[in-house]
């Protein structure tokens, strides 16, 4: 096996600029490869089931401008995965239509472009489990069945490493991936050059993030990670980071149930043993890491769908007593709701977001004695209609201002209004796939593209 | 003395779309060793703390090598659905920080 370096500039390529400084340093320090994520699941249900893009193209453009000319300067290949945060056939071809205007603004000379698509029709996912394929659940959930599949508008698969090792052997010079595996971007060329499962993945793992698994907190640094026969290296590129052996490891579990297992199609890595060693100031060696192969492959399925539509008013309360009595006041106003609309859960829900008192932890929150100056209440009403959403929300919203309480002095009216009007929000949506389907070939659920891009 | 004395980092974040993970990281080894032998965190008490049943705490774990203890709650609804609180799970840690460790 050779060594391999790779850069990574951004953890999570548009939600904001990538910085510059960091980024030309790591350029300078003889890259191999330029690779970054695009996509999460973090960012909710919705960009996923509408098909949108949570990050303005803007800093999408911006990222991917300055990687695409750095890596056909340095003849080096560049990889995006989870292309647009989606990684859905719009978000590959958003960052295909990207790559192709810049290379033609900046006039690049030609170079090779894959692209793989990683959406799966709902449809396909319906005809595996109607004859008797599993569609099993992950994190407990129940394997998906045809009345989940029915609330499900959109899926994607989750690529692991093999779709890109096969365009890096085509030759290719830019790859634009859909949904994949955030490691498995990072293991694709590791394991391309003979280095091992184990190292491949760990590298990956650690890299995906960027400057998250280097002190002090910084975001949008690039950091450079090396594949060496002896272990995996990562360096922090900005001159006031760096990686140590409790920042990669707490790397290691970010986002994490379990710290010692991260599973990818082929199997797991098993980080238990895994040994970290600071070997200069800003740079810190893994070893000890292993990987234990599953006898089937298994790709993840990531599934939304529309639950209904949303509407939102917002109110201040100043009043003390109306303060203390401030759940009272929501019953009463539930209660209008209901003899109009019948009782919330049936053809609505409705949240009332109480900020100052237990917004941000619902249940979760302990009892405190402390009372706040004020309430800012957040309405959130959902139905199937728009319309009636915002008829419901409206009145779920003035019937705290209209709220009977006893004792209550301020009798003209017991709600701060700051704009009156109900707020238009996303539609709702839920996760309703977080599944993982078993496949002989890994390659089989992504469908590849290749072309040359001449400008 | 409370947990956020002792602690470097103390944070929560989504583990996928079912789950919200805690870390509590000491820095300094001593107040790491302290933490961790007090017995005052461990998957009972944090259940209590959050207020949620002992089987919604989906994992507790002590990570030596980021000399942390991380706990994992497995959320009521997927992240995003209607009426979320914290589509990030990013801000449920506070009731740690007053954790009294003997």
């Amino acid at each position: 096996m050779k060594p391999v370096r790779i850069i990574c500039p951004t953890g999570h390529l548009g939600t904001t600029p990538l910085e510059k400084g960091s980024f030309e340093l790591g350029c300078a320090a003889k890259p191999d490869y330029i690779i970054a994520d695009s996509g999460s699941a973090d960012i909710g249900p919705y960009p996923l089931g509408a098909d949108k893009s949570s990050s303005d193209e803007v800093w999408q453009r911006h990222d991917l401008e300055h990687m695409l000319l750095a890596a056909r300067e340095l003849k080096i290949p560049m990889i995006i995965g989870s292309a647009s945060d989606t990684g859905t056939d719009r978000g590959v071809d958003q960052y295909v239509g990207l790559i192709k205007d810049i290379a033609k603004q900046h006039k690049l000379g030609p170079f090779n472009l894959s692209y793989i698509y990683s959406e799966i029709p709902v449809d396909d996912l319906r005809k595996r489990v109607r004859s008797g394929e599993r569609l099993r659940g992950l994190t407990g959930r129940p394997d998906a069945d045809d009345a989940v599949l029915a609330r499900t508008g959109r899926a994607v698969a989750v690529m692991g490493a093999d779709p890109i090792r096969n365009a890096l052997r085509d030759g290719a010079d830019v790859i634009i991936a859909g949904r994949s595996s955030d490691p498995a971007i990072f293991a694709a060329p590791l394991l391309e050059a003979g280095h091992s499962f184990a190292n491949a993945y760990f590298c990956g793992k650690a890299m995906e993030c960027a400057s998250f698994c280097g002190e002090p907190f910084m975001g949008k640094e690039t950091i450079l990670g090396r594949a060496e026969a002896d272990g995996v290296y990562v360096t922090a590129m900005h001159p006031g980071q760096r990686c140590t052996p409790a920042s990669v490891a707490s790397h290691a579990m970010y986002e994490r149930i379990d710290p010692f297992r991260e599973y990818v199609p082929e199997g797991y890595l098993d980080m238990s043993k895994c040994h970290y060693e600071q070997v200069d100031p800003k740079t810190t060696r893994v070893t000890g890491q292993t990987f234990v192969k599953g006898d089937k492959v298994w790709v993840k399925i990531e599934g939304s769908g529309k639950v209904a539509e949303r509407a939102l008013f917002i109110v201040g309360i100043r009043d003390p007593h109306t303060i203390t009595n401030i759940d009272r006041a929501i019953d009463w106003a539930k209660g209008k709701l209901t003899e109009r609309f019948g009782a919330p859960g049936g053809q609505y829900n409705v949240f009332y977001h109480k900020y100052g008192q237990n917004a941000v932890m619902g249940a979760s929150e302990p009892p405190t004695n402390g009372k706040p100056n004020e309430l800012g209440i957040v309405v959130e009403v959902t139905c199937q209609d728009a319309r009636l959403a915002e008829t419901i929300c409206h009145i779920a919203a003035k019937n705290l201002f209209y709220a009977r309480l006893p004792d209550v002095k301020g009798t003209a009216g017991t709600a701060a209004i700051m704009s009156d009007e109900v707020l238009h929000a996303r539609a709702a949506y839920e996760w309703t796939l977080n599944h993982a389907i078993e496949v002989d070939d890994p390659l089989s659920l992504f469908r590849p593209h290749r072309e040359t891009v001449r400008s | 003395m409370k947990l956020v004395e002792l602690a470097s980092t103390i944070r929560s974040k989504n583990a996928g779309v079912d789950h919200i993970t805690f870390d509590i990281i000491c820095s300094d080894k001593a107040n790491y060793e302290r933490v961790k032998s007090s017995g005052a965190l461990t998957k009972q008490s944090v259940a209590q703390l959050f207020r949620v049943s002992e089987d919604r705490i989906a994992s507790f774990v002590v990570f030596e090598p980021a000399q942390a203890i991380k706990f994992t709650i497995r959320r009521e609804m997927p992240s995003g659905c209607q009426g979320e609180t914290d589509m990030f799970g990013s801000q449920q840690y506070a009731p740690l920080f007053d954790v009294e460790i003997p």
